[in-house]
C-alpha cells in the first residue's frame, strides 16, 4: 500500500512539475502547434462565409509578408469564437456581427476582449430573390405580395407552403417569428450551413427556378447570382427586442474587429496592424470572389490583392 | 425436390418463434387494454402530453453561466481541468515538434521502418506510398498536426480503455456498472458531448481530444475485459499452483494470454479516433480536419478532396499494420529480431540528420500536386448533367423529390400521426418478440425519454428519415453483399472502395450531396446511406460466406438452382449475421443524423448543431440526448438476445 502511496504521490507532483506548480491558469494556453518553430505567432479565428476568409487571408498575408509573423487560422463558429477569444486561444476576430450578450460579458464585465474597431464593411441581412424572377413579377420584392406568389417558391421539403431558405444554424435569424408575425404562407427551411446554401441557390440559379431565401451583404455570390432584395416592413431601433415578436427588416450593421485584452496589450506590431486593419465592401468581395468563384487558394488571392492596393494597406502598417 | 428438402426450416423455426411471440403480444394487448384507456382518459392522445415534459433549458443554461463565470477562478478549474488541459496541450506539442525536427522524409522513413517490423514489406511500401502522398497533396504540416493530435488521443484512449477494462474484467460487479457507462459513450453522438467539453476546456486542442478519448476509450475497454476473461482458465491454475500474489499473475498471465484482445482494441481504437478528426474540427483542432471543413466553407469540393484523402490513407495504412501486427502475435518471433529493429533505427536517424542537413525538413513546395481544380470540374460536370433533365429515368433532383414527397413524408407524417402510447406500445412489442422483457422495457423508457425531455415531434422527424435511410442502405447492402459473397474478384474489388467510403470524413461528399440532390432531407438520407452501406456489406458478405458449404453442397446435389439455394440454404442459415447488419446499419445511420443537419435534415441533428454554433447548451444538449434515447431504443428492437447474451461472456 505504502509504494503504491509514493507512487501516487510521485505521479501527481511530476505532473504539476510538467504543466507548473499550483494553479493553471487555462486563459493562458495557446494553441499547440503556434509557434512551432520559434517564430512570433498570431492565431485568427475565420468563420465559415467567405467574406471572413477573405479578412484573414489578406491580414495573413501581410502579417507573413510584411511583418514576419507566423499565422495559424481556425475555423470556428462565432460563438464559440468568442470563447476561444476570452481564453487567448485565439488572437483576433475580425469580422463580427452582433453579439450583445457576449459584448456584455467580455468585453464590459470580464474584460478579458477589446473591442477592435470598425472593419469598414456594413453587413446587412435579409429576404432576396433572384433579379431574373423580380424581373417576371417587380411587385414580389415586396413582403405585402409574397403570400400572392408562394406557390412559385414550393418545393418537396416545403410542401404545400412557399419555401425560404435560411442559411447556417450560427447565423443571426428571426424568420421563423417574422413568418409567423407577419402571416405569410411560408415554411421556412434551414440548410444547415452556407454550402449547402450556396450551392442549391446556384443550382435554383443555372435553372432560372423562383427561390426565396435569407441571405446577406457583402457576399461576392451577388456577381454570379444576382438578387434583389425584398421589401420588409422598415426596422426601427428595438423593433427586434423580443424575438417571438419580431416583425420588421434586419438592421444594417457597421461590422466590428475584436482582440483579445492579453494580445491587444502585448500585441506588438501585430496587435496595432490588426486594429488599424479597415477596407471597403468591395475590397472584400474582390478577394472573396477570387477564393469562392475562382477557387484560388486564399494566400493566392491575398497576394492579389496586396499587390494591386499597396496604398490602402500601406496606411494600417504606420 | 429441392423446395421440399429446404422448406421444413422455413416453416418450422417461425412457426415455433411465432407461437411464444404470439404470447408475448397476447400479454402486451391485455396490459394495454387496461392502461391505454387510463392514458387517454388523463393526458388525452395525439402528441405527447406537454403534462409529462420537463423542461431542462434553464437549469441548463444556468449551468453554461456557471461554468463560463468560474471558468478562470474556481480551484476545480484551476487545480483540475487546468492540469488536464495543460498535459494535453504540452504533449500534443511535444509529439508535434517531435515530428517536425524529423522532417518528412524522417517521418515517411520511420513509418515505412515501422511497418517493415511488425508487417512486412508490402505494407512498409503502402505506409511510406501513403506518407509521400499526403505531402503531394500539399498537406504535409496539416497531417503531422492530426498525427500529433492522433498519438496523444489514442494512447490516452487505451491508457483510460485499458483502466476501465481491468477494472470491468477483474470484477463482475464493475462489469455491471461500466456496460451501460460504455454503451452509452458509444451511442452518443460526438456533436452532443462537443459542447460540454468545450464549455469546460475553451475551443481547441484539450477539448479535441477529451473528445476523442470518451468516443475511443470503449472499444479498448471492452476487449481489455474480453481478453482478461477469455484467459484459458488452465493456464491459470497452474500458475496460481506455484504461489504466485494476484498482481503477479495479472501480470504474467492473463493479460499476455490477452494481448490479442488488446492489440484488436488498439487497432479499433486507432479507427475510431481517426474518424473524430474531422469533427473535432468543429471545435477549433486544427490539421487535416480543419482543412476540410474550410474547403466546405468556400465550396470547394477539390480542396476537402486533398485534405480528406490524407484522412482515408492514416487511417488505411494504420488499420492494416495494426492489424497485421496482430495476427503475426500467434506466430514464433523471428529470430534476430532486435538486430532487425535497431537497423531500422539506425536507418530512421540517418535519413532524419541527412534531411535536417540538406535544410529540407519542409515538404518543397514544388512538389505539390494540386488536384483540387480537376475534382472540382468532374464535380460541376456531374451535377450539371444529372441534376434534371435526364431524359426517361428523370435528373437526380426528381429522384429527390420524390423521395420526399413519397417515402420521407408519409413515413414523418404517420410517426407523428399516431398516439403517443401507440408508438410506445409498438416499440414494447417489436423489442420483446425478438428480445426479452428486459430489452422490451430499456426500449420503451427510452423512448418515453425522449417524450419528457420534450422533442417527441422532432424525434419522430428524425427516426423517419432514419428508417428510411436504413431501408434503402439494407436493400442495396444485401444486394452487393450477397452478390459480394459470390464472386472473390467483385469482392477484391469492392474491398477499396468500401474502406475509402468507410474512412472518408463525411464533410467531404455533403456538397455534392447536396449539389445532385438539393437542400432537405433527401441529401441527409444520402449522407448516411453512403456511410452505412460498407458495414452492411461487408456483415452480409461475411455471413453468407460463413454458412457451412456441406449445407450448400448438400442442396446442390438435390439439383437447386444457384438461386433457390441462396433464397432458401445460404439467407435463412446466415440469419444472425442479417440481424446484425440490420443493428449495424441502424446505429450508423443514426451515428451521421447530425451531419444531415448541416445539408437542411433538420430536426434533432439541426438542433445540436444550432447548439454547439450558438452556444445554447439547452438546444443542443437535449437533443443530443433524444438521439441517444433514439439509438438505445432502435438497437434493443433490433438486436436478438442471442447476441447480447454472447457479449457478455
Amino acid at each position: 500500500m505504502r509504494v503504491r502511496k509514493t507512487a501516487l504521490v510521485a505521479a501527481l507532483s511530476s505532473l504539476a512539475l510538467l504543466t507548473g506548480c499550483g494553479a493553471a491558469d487555462m486563459t493562458k494556453q495557446a494553441s499547440p502547434f503556434a509557434n512551432a518553430q520559434g517564430a512570433k505567432t498570431v492565431t485568427l479565428s475565420v468563420q465559415s462565409w467567405v467574406g471572413a476568409q477573405a479578412n484573414v487571408a489578406v491580414a495573413q498575408y501581410i502579417l507573413e509578408h510584411e511583418l514576419g509573423y507566423r499565422v495559424d487560422t481556425v475555423q470556428v463558429d462565432e460563438v464559440p469564437a468568442w470563447d476561444a477569444l476570452s481564453q487567448g486561444r485565439v488572437d483576433a476576430l475580425l469580422e463580427d456581427w452582433g453579439h450583445p450578450e457576449q459584448e456584455q460579458r467580455y468585453v464590459k464585465d470580464k474584460k478579458t476582449i477589446t473591442a477592435g474597431g470598425e472593419l469598414g464593411v456594413t453587413g446587412h441581412i435579409g429576404w432576396f430573390v433572384p433579379t431574373y424572377l423580380a424581373k417576371q413579377h417587380p411587385d414580389i420584392t415586396n413582403w405585402k405580395n409574397l403570400n400572392k406568389y408562394s406557390h412559385l417558391f414550393r418545393t418537396p421539403e416545403s410542401g404545400d407552403k412557399g419555401q425560404l431558405m435560411d442559411g447556417s444554424p450560427s447565423y443571426v435569424t428571426n424568420d421563423k417569428a417574422l413568418v409567423k408575425n407577419l402571416k405569410l404562407d411560408y415554411q421556412v427551411v434551414f440548410a444547415g450551413s452556407e454550402a449547402a446554401q450556396i450551392t442549391q441557390m446556384r443550382q435554383f440559379a443555372k435553372e432560372k427556378k423562383p427561390f426565396l431565401t435569407y441571405w446577406y451583404t457583402p457576399q461576392w455570390l451577388f456577381k454570379k447570382v444576382p438578387m434583389t432584395e425584398v421589401k420588409l416592413p422598415p426596422y426601427k431601433e428595438g423593433c427586434d427586442a423580443d424575438p417571438e415578436k419580431v416583425a420588421c427588416a434586419y438592421p444594417h450593421t457597421p461590422l466590428q474587429k475584436y482582440l483579445n485584452s492579453g494580445f491587444a496589450k502585448n500585441g506588438g506590431k501585430a496587435a496595432a496592424f490588426l486594429k488599424k486593419f479597415k477596407w471597403t465592401t468591395e475590397d472584400q468581395n474582390e478577394v472573396s470572389l477570387m477564393i469562392a468563384d475562382k477557387k484560388m487558394a486564399p494566400e493566392d488571392a491575398a497576394k492579389k490583392w496586396v499587390d494591386s492596393h499597396r496604398s490602402t494597406w500601406k496606411k494600417w502598417l504606420s | 425436390m429441392a423446395t421440399i428438402t429446404a422448406s421444413p426450416p422455413r416453416i418450422g423455426l417461425p412457426a415455433l418463434l411465432k407461437s411464444r411471440a404470439f404470447q408475448k403480444l397476447l400479454l402486451l394487448a391485455v396490459a394495454a387494454a387496461i392502461l391505454v384507456p387510463l392514458a387517454n382518459a388523463r393526458w388525452a392522445s395525439g402528441t405527447w402530453p406537454s403534462a409529462l415534459t420537463v423542461d431542462f433549458s434553464e437549469p441548463l443554461a444556468k449551468a453554461s453561466d456557471w461554468i463560463i463565470d468560474n471558468r478562470d477562478s474556481h480551484p476545480l478549474f484551476l487545480y483540475f481541468f487546468g492540469h488536464v488541459s495543460n498535459v494535453v496541450v504540452i504533449a500534443v506539442r511535444a509529439v508535434y515538434l517531435t515530428l517536425l525536427a524529423i522532417g518528412w522524409a524522417g517521418v515517411t522513413a520511420l513509418g515505412a521502418l515501422v511497418a517493415w517490423r511488425v508487417a512486412g514489406v508490402r505494407l512498409a511500401l503502402g505506409t511510406a506510398v501513403a506518407f509521400l502522398a499526403c505531402g503531394l497533396l500539399g498537406m504535409w504540416v496539416p497531417t503531422m498536426q492530426t498525427l500529433a493530435l492522433m498519438v496523444v488521443a489514442v494512447v490516452a484512449s487505451v491508457v483510460v480503455g485499458m483502466l476501465l477494462g481491468l477494472a470491468a474484467g477483474l470484477s463482475d460487479r464493475m462489469d455491471r456498472v461500466l456496460r451501460p457507462v460504455l454503451d452509452t459513450m458509444q451511442v452518443l453522438p460526438a456533436f452532443a458531448y462537443l459542447l460540454p467539453v468545450v464549455l469546460v476546456f475553451g475551443i481547441g486542442v484539450p477539448a479535441a481530444v477529451l473528445a476523442t478519448v470518451i468516443y475511443a476509450a470503449p472499444p479498448m475497454a471492452r476487449l481489455t475485459s474480453l481478453g482478461l476473461r477469455g484467459a484459458d482458465k488452465e493456464v491459470l491454475e497452474a500458475v496460481e499452483s506455484l504461489g504466485s500474489t494476484a498482481r503477479q499473475r495479472l501480470l504474467t498471465a492473463r493479460l499476455p494470454l490477452a494481448r490479442k484482445e488488446l492489440l484488436l482494441g488498439v487497432n479499433q481504437t486507432i479507427m475510431m479516433a481517426l474518424s473524430m478528426a474531422v469533427i473535432a474540427a468543429v471545435i477549433g483542432a486544427g490539421g487535416l480536419g480543419d482543412r476540410v471543413y474550410q474547403a466546405l466553407a468556400s465550396v470547394d469540393v477539390g480542396a476537402a478532396l486533398a485534405a480528406g484523402i490524407p484522412i482515408v490513407l492514416l487511417a488505411v495504412v494504420l488499420d492494416r499494420v495494426t492489424g497485421a501486427a496482430g495476427e503475426k502475435l500467434g506466430a514464433e518471433p523471428e529470430p534476430r529480431s532486435g538486430l532487425g529493429w535497431l537497423l531500422a533505427l539506425i536507418g530512421v536517424v540517418a535519413v532524419a540528420v541527412a534531411g535536417r542537413f540538406a535544410g529540407r525538413l519542409d515538404w518543397p513546395e514544388a512538389w505539390i500536386v494540386g488536384i483540387a481544380e480537376p475534382v472540382n470540374r468532374a464535380v460541376d460536370w456531374m451535377t450539371a448533367h444529372l441534376y434534371s433533365g435526364v431524359p426517361v429515368i428523370g435528373g437526380t433532383a426528381d429522384w429527390a423529390g420524390h423521395f420526399t414527397t413519397w417515402v420521407l413524408d408519409p413515413v414523418r407524417d404517420g410517426l407523428q400521426w399516431l398516439p403517443w402510447w401507440s408508438v410506445l406500445l409498438i416499440v414494447a412489442a417489436l423489442a420483446w418478440v425478438i428480445g426479452t422483457w428486459r430489452t422490451a422495457l430499456t426500449a420503451v423508457l427510452a423512448m418515453a425519454a425522449i417524450g419528457v425531455l420534450g422533442v417527441w415531434q422532432p424525434s419522430l422527424d428524425t427516426l423517419s428519415q432514419v428508417l428510411a435511410a436504413v431501408a434503402v442502405t439494407l436493400v442495396v447492402g444485401f444486394a452487393t453483399g450477397i452478390a459480394a459473397a459470390r464472386s472473390d474478384r467483385l469482392e477484391r474489388l469492392l474491398r477499396p472502395v468500401l474502406d475509402v467510403f468507410q474512412t472518408m470524413p463525411q464533410f467531404v461528399y455533403l456538397i455534392p450531396v447536396v449539389a445532385l440532390f438539393g437542400v432537405g432531407r433527401a441529401p441527409a438520407v444520402a449522407a448516411a446511406i453512403v456511410y452505412a452501406l460498407p458495414a452492411v456489406v461487408r456483415i452480409t458478405t461475411q455471413g453468407l460466406r460463413q454458412v457451412d458449404p456441406a449445407a450448400l453442397e448438400a442442396s446442390g446435389s438435390l439439383g437447386a438452382t444457384s438461386w433457390q439455394q441462396l433464397k432458401q440454404v445460404q439467407l435463412p442459415l446466415a440469419r444472425p449475421a442479417l440481424l446484425l447488419a440490420v443493428n449495424q446499419g441502424l446505429v450508423l445511420v443514426l451515428a451521421v443524423v447530425v451531419i444531415g443537419g448541416l445539408v437542411g435534415g433538420g430536426a434533432l441533428g439541426y438542433d445540436v448543431v444550432f447548439g454547439l454554433a450558438q452556444g445554447d447548451l439547452a438546444t443542443g444538449l437535449v437533443a443530443g440526448a433524444a438521439i441517444v434515447c433514439l439509438g438505445l431504443m432502435l438497437d434493443r428492437v433490433t438486436q436478438p438476445t442471442e447476441r447480447r447474451a454472447k457479449k457478455g461472456a
